[in-house]
C-alpha cells in the first residue's frame, strides 16, 4: 500500500511528466488558453493514460513476455493505443452520451500525445506489476492534469497584462511553464 | 539547384523544424542537457527519417489512402525498433543517455509530418533527400540549443571545458526549467526580428487544441483543420450568395421605384 502510495505522488508530483520529463508538450501549451478546455483535455487523458496504463501492460506481461516478444513493445504499444483511443471514442458516444459530450473533441488528439506512450514505457522499463502500472498511469495523468489546469490559471490571467511585444504568444507561456518547473522543485523533497 | 540538394536546402534552412517548424518540442526539450546527446538524437532522428521516407514512398502506391496513417505508424515503429537494438548493442552510452525518448521518436511529429505531407506524395529518392535535410536540420536545432544549454549550464562544450576557470555554472540550465527558458527566449528572438516561425503570428482557433497546426500536426489536427477551413469557405460562398442577393433585390427595388416614379409622373 505504501509503495503504491510512493508510486503516486511520485509519478504526479515529484517527476511531472510534463514539467520534468517534457511529454505531451503540444497539448500542455496548446490547449491550456482557458481552464474550462484544460480541465476537459486532462479529464480525458486521466480517462485514456489510465486505460492504457492497464491494456499495456496485461499485454506486455502476458503476452509478450510469454512469447518473448519483449522487443517487439514499442509497435505493440503505438497500436494498441491508437486502436483503444478509437474504442474508446465508440463506446462513449454510444454508452455514455454525456460524457462523450464532455470528453469528445479531446479524445482524437490524445492518439498522438506521447505521454501515453511514455507512461506504457515508462511501466517496462521500471518492471511494474498490472496494479503498479495503473497507479502510475493514474498519478501521471493527474499530474498532467493539475500542470495544464496550473498553466491555463496562469495564461488567463496573463492575458491582461502588459507583456513586452516580443514575448506575447508563446515565449511568455514558455517563462510561465519554465518558473512552474522550478516550483515544482520544490517536491522533489517529498519521498 | 537540382532537386536532391534543394530538398536538403529546405530541410536545414528554409523549413528548419526545430526553428521554423518547431515541430516536435518534447525531445528538442528533454534531450537538449548536452551538446552531445542533441548530436545523438537529432542523428538517431535522421536515420529513422530516412528509412521511414524512403519506404513510405516506395509503398505510396500500395498503401489505401483510409489506413494510410496507421501504415505509416507501423513503418516508422519498426525502424525506431531496429535503431533501438543497434543502439543498444553498438553505442550503449548514448542509449542510457537518451532513455525512454528513443522508442518515443515514434511519436515524434517530423516524421509522420513529413509521412503525410511528402513521401507519401513524391518518388523514394527525393523522399529520401528530403528526410536528410529535415533529420539534419533537426539535428542542427538540437546541437545549437544542446550548445547553449551545455556552455551555459556547466561550461562545457561537448565535455570540453570553454568557459574560464572562475565561472560559476548557472546549473539550472541543465535542469528542466531551463530547457523552457532557452526556448522562450528563442520563440521570442524570433518574434522580435520577425523571423518566419510557426510561433509568430496568432493561429485562426476554435479549435480545442488551439488550432496551431504547424505547432502540433498530429494527423487528427490536421484533419480538424482542413473541416475548419472547408467551412470558412462555406461561410464566405454563403456571405457571398447573400449579398449577390441583396444586390439583385437593392436593384429590383430601385427599378421598382423608377418605375413607380414613372407612373407617378405619368398620373401627375
Amino acid at each position: 500500500m505504501k509503495e503504491l502510495l510512493l508510486i503516486a505522488i511520485g509519478s504526479a508530483l515529484v517527476n511531472n511528466v510534463v514539467l520534468s520529463q517534457f511529454l505531451g508538450i503540444c497539448p500542455f501549451l496548446g490547449v491550456s488558453k482557458k481552464v474550462e478546455t484544460a480541465g476537459g483535455m486532462g479529464a480525458a487523458v486521466i480517462f485514456v493514460i489510465t486505460i492504457a496504463s492497464a491494456v499495456t501492460s496485461l499485454i506486455y506481461n502476458y503476452i509478450l513476455v510469454a512469447l518473448n516478444l519483449e522487443y517487439l513493445q514499442t509497435i505493440v504499444f503505438i497500436l494498441v493505443i491508437a486502436a483503444l483511443v478509437q474504442f474508446v471514442e465508440m463506446f462513449l458516444k454510444k454508452s455514455m452520451p454525456s460524457l462523450y459530450e464532455a470528453l469528445g473533441v479531446y479524445l482524437p488528439l490524445i492518439t498522438t500525445n506521447c505521454a501515453v506512450l511514455g507512461v506504457a514505457l515508462t511501466n517496462v522499463q521500471n518492471e511494474y506489476g498490472v496494479l503498479k502500472s495503473v497507479i502510475n498511469g493514474l498519478g501521471t495523468a493527474v499530474g498532467f492534469t493539475i500542470s495544464i489546469i496550473l498553466l491555463a490559471g496562469v495564461r488567463e490571467k496573463i492575458e491582461h497584462n502588459d507583456i513586452p511585444d516580443s514575448f506575447k504568444g508563446s515565449p511568455i507561456v514558455l517563462i510561465t511553464a519554465g518558473l512552474m518547473a522550478i516550483a515544482f522543485f520544490g517536491f522533489s523533497g517529498l519521498i | 539547384m537540382n532537386k536532391c540538394t534543394e530538398r536538403v536546402y529546405n530541410g536545414i534552412v528554409k523549413e528548419n523544424p526545430t526553428f521554423v517548424l518547431m515541430l516536435g518540442m518534447c525531445p528538442t526539450l528533454a534531450v537538449t542537457t548536452s551538446a552531445m546527446n542533441g548530436l545523438g538524437m537529432g542523428l538517431t532522428t535522421t536515420a529513422v527519417l530516412i528509412f521511414s521516407n524512403m519506404i513510405i514512398a516506395a509503398l505510396r502506391k500500395v498503401i489505401p489512402d483510409r489506413v494510410r496513417i496507421p501504415a505509416f505508424i507501423v513503418i516508422v515503429a519498426s525502424l525506431v525498433t531496429i535503431v533501438q537494438l543497434l543502439l543498444e548493442a553498438y553505442i550503449p552510452d548514448l542509449y542510457s543517455a537518451l532513455g525512454i525518448y528513443i522508442p518515443l521518436i515514434v511519436v515524434n511529429c517530423i516524421i509522420l509530418g513529413r509521412a503525410e505531407s511528402y513521401a507519401s506524395k513524391n518518388d523514394p529518392i527525393s523522399s529520401a533527400f528530403d528526410g536528410v535535410g529535415m533529420g539534419l536540420g533537426f539535428t542542427v536545432g538540437l546541437t545549437a540549443i544542446g550548445i547553449f544549454r551545455e556552455l551555459l549550464g556547466s561550461g562545457m562544450i561537448f565535455g570540453a571545458q570553454i568557459m574560464p576557470a572562475n565561472y560559476e555554472p548557472i546549473a539550472i540550465f541543465v535542469l528542466a526549467p531551463g530547457a523552457f527558458f532557452v526556448l522562450a527566449m528563442l520563440t521570442a528572438l524570433q518574434n522580435k526580428f520577425k523571423m518566419p516561425s510557426a510561433t509568430n503570428g496568432s493561429a485562426p482557433s476554435n479549435l480545442a487544441c488551439g488550432g496551431d497546426c504547424t505547432h502540433c500536426s498530429g494527423s487528427s489536427c490536421m484533419t480538424n483543420h482542413e473541416l475548419l477551413e472547408e467551412k470558412a469557405r462555406q461561410a464566405a460562398e454563403e456571405a457571398a450568395k447573400k449579398k449577390a442577393e441583396a444586390a439583385k433585390k437593392a436593384a429590383e427595388l430601385k427599378a421598382q421605384a423608377a418605375s413607380n416614379a414613372a407612373s407617378l409622373k405619368k398620373e401627375v
